[in-house]
């Protein structure tokens, strides 16, 4: 039933306001969870949420985006776009948990990083490439979760993951479909149609390589059943933190590097005449 | 959100214009700063740079090369390595031939090994005429083949970034190059390696959150347009006008995201600087 969904409809679902958010995993999933704040420079961000956590009897640090449950809490959070601060925070939390050799899990959901003067301010662009950068040198286990929409850097901030999963309905692209049907088709409201070429849903980027594993999702997408939906991910997260508890650091390193390495599509092409007498030897 | 893109195309479009202005040389170029008419030959002798009021037009990778390199000379790596079409993109390939005609390059960056001041390293540079200097996966892969090259030879690295962000046309892969760029200077770092990055106009979006804003020193040539968000986008989320040196390499200095803003004639003395200057200290650990 459920391949036969269009792009743009498993949008929909990703985006449906009683879709299971950052807290409803926390309270499934583990019966111990302390949320720690700031990013110990300047500032706290509502939009990404982190702490320590239980999980099978074993302590992992969680990072989310948060979108909020209520208006004020969606304002709070800036509808889970998140700020530099968040990032930096996400930042000394995963420092936290190498230190304490815990593994990371991140769950994420988010329309992209918040496109605002303060965020640039404080440095939007350093904080997401800093997050890249700690995240591909990490020695614990990384596992991230998409869990509705994962977009932009914003997304892939919390996503340089030994395993990277999707929910079956979840979407992960470079941008709205709305933002890429603005930009390239000049017509925002051909988001429909940008959806189905911008190869973002969970079995497209399974296809691509982009992602480890799908996570399935009750018929109608995971508000329909929240308590099955959770265990579908506890059972996937459970099955992937197993296997990579038996990695070494260095090994684990190693591989995701080399995943995200091998991420490429090029050619080859007849060179083009160069200005020889500018050339080196 | 339509009216943000929709300004924001007019803007990309007014910009290509002006880097495609290729006029005889006796022909006058007004400045768009200070909008006095400038011999082209004048211009082009001043580094593309205003002799009145200091705008620095964007160059191609090529010019950029030519001023900061020994004698202009470099030898280019992966010349020919170009973009695939991964998501059988509408119009694409079109695009990426009239960007190949436009700019003689077969992508938006070129990498290369040479000397400045007697100092060997590894310089690329992105060129914002091939489709906005954007990061599709060839861009990704010369960078990330360029950092290795750099990591194997011992190199310093030095990247010229000139870029609207990630490629559209090519999807999630574009974005994953902004981890495959980042881990790869992860690497280069941890071998005790230099890596001095310069921002030019425009570094934007996924470029500037990724390996541009990982420099051990970071550059940035005079009013160069700086951000993740572009202007338009951000006046559309607040609602108001930003003032007119937001997000411009001296507002980035004073904001503690750039070492030091250097104009494009003193750019190479100051690359041979720090080249000089980062030899190796004599700490044994
Ligand atoms: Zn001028």
């Amino acid at each position: 039933m459920s391949n036969e969904m269009t792009a743009h409809e498993r949008v929909m679902i990703a985006r449906h306001p009683q879709r299971p958010g950052i807290r409803d995993y926390i309270d499934a999933l583990f019966p111990h969870f302390f949320e720690m704040k700031g990013d110990r420079l300047c500032g706290e961000d509502e939009a990404i949420l982190g702490g320590v956590a239980l999980y099978h009897d074993q302590p992992v640090t969680v990072i989310g985006t948060k979108k909020g449950r209520t208006l004020q809490e969606n304002l709070r959070a800036n509808f889970g776009m998140p700020s530099p601060e968040g990032y930096r925070k996400a930042q000394r939390l995963m420092q936290q948990a190498e230190k304490f050799h815990r593994p990371i899990l991140t769950l994420i959901d988010t329309s992209g990083a918040y496109p605002g003067m303060r965020a640039e301010e404080h440095g939007q662009g350093e904080a997401i490439a800093r997050s890249l950068y700690e995240m591909s040198g990490l020695t614990v286990p990384v596992i991230a979760v998409i869990t509705g929409e994962g977009n932009s850097g914003g997304a892939l901030g919390l996503a340089v993951a030994d395993r990277v999963l999707m929910l079956e309905n979840a979407v992960y692209a470079i941008l709205s479909p709305e933002g890429f049907a603005s930009i390239l088709y000049k017509d925002a409201s051909r988001a429909g149609e940008a959806a189905e070429v911008m190869k973002m849903t969970a079995p497209e980027l399974r296809t691509l390589g982009v992602i480890d594993g799908i996570i399935p999702e009750p018929e109608g997408g995971a508000h329909t059943d929240p308590a099955r939906a959770m265990q579908a991910v506890d059972e996937a997260i459970d099955a992937q933190l197993t296997a990579l508890m038996q990695l070494q650091g260095k090994a684990l390193v190693e591989q995701r590097v080399q995943k995200f390495r091998r991420m490429s599509a090029f050619e080859r092409a007849e060179l083009t005449k160069q200005p020889a007498a500018r050339q080196e030897k | 959100m339509t009216d943000v893109f929709a300004k924001r195309r007019f803007r990309l479009r007014a910009m290509k214009k002006l880097m495609d202005n290729y006029l005889p040389a006796d022909q006058l170029i007004a400045c768009p700063k200070c909008l006095r008419d400038i011999p082209i030959a004048q211009k082009e002798e001043n580094l593309s740079v205003c002799p009145h009021c200091g705008y620095h037009w964007p160059i191609g990778a090529k010019r950029r090369l030519e001023i900061i390199m020994d004698a202009g000379r470099y030898r280019e790596l992966n010349a020919d390595l170009c973009a695939g079409d991964p998501l059988s993109f509408p119009g694409y390939p079109e695009k990426l031939a009239k960007a190949r005609e436009a700019t003689g390059m077969n992508e938006a960056v070129l990498t290369a090994t040479g000397m400045i001041h007697g100092h060997r390293c590894v310089v690329c540079a992105l060129d914002g005429r091939f489709l906005m200097g954007s990061m599709g996966a060839a861009v990704g892969e010369k960078l990330t083949l360029a950092i290795e090259h750099a990591q194997r030879n011992r190199l310093p690295l030095i990247i010229f970034s000139a870029s609207g962000g990630a490629r559209m046309q090519e999807g999630i892969l574009s974005l994953m190059q902004m981890a495959k760029t980042s881990a790869a200077l992860r690497r280069f770092s941890e071998k005790g390696l230099l890596f001095i990055s310069v921002l030019t106009d425009p570094t934007t979006g996924g470029v500037t959150a990724s390996f541009a804003s990982l420099g051990d020193v970071i550059l940035a040539e005079p009013g160069a347009l700086i951000g993740f968000a572009g202007p338009r986008v951000i006046e559309q989320t607040i609602g108001e006008k930003l003032p007119e040196d937001f997000q411009r390499a001296e507002f980035m200095m004073e904001h503690g995201f750039v070492d030091a803003v250097v104009a494009r004639g003193e750019l190479r003395a100051a690359l041979g600087e720090l080249l000089l200057l980062h030899q190796g200290g004599k700490h044994e650990q």
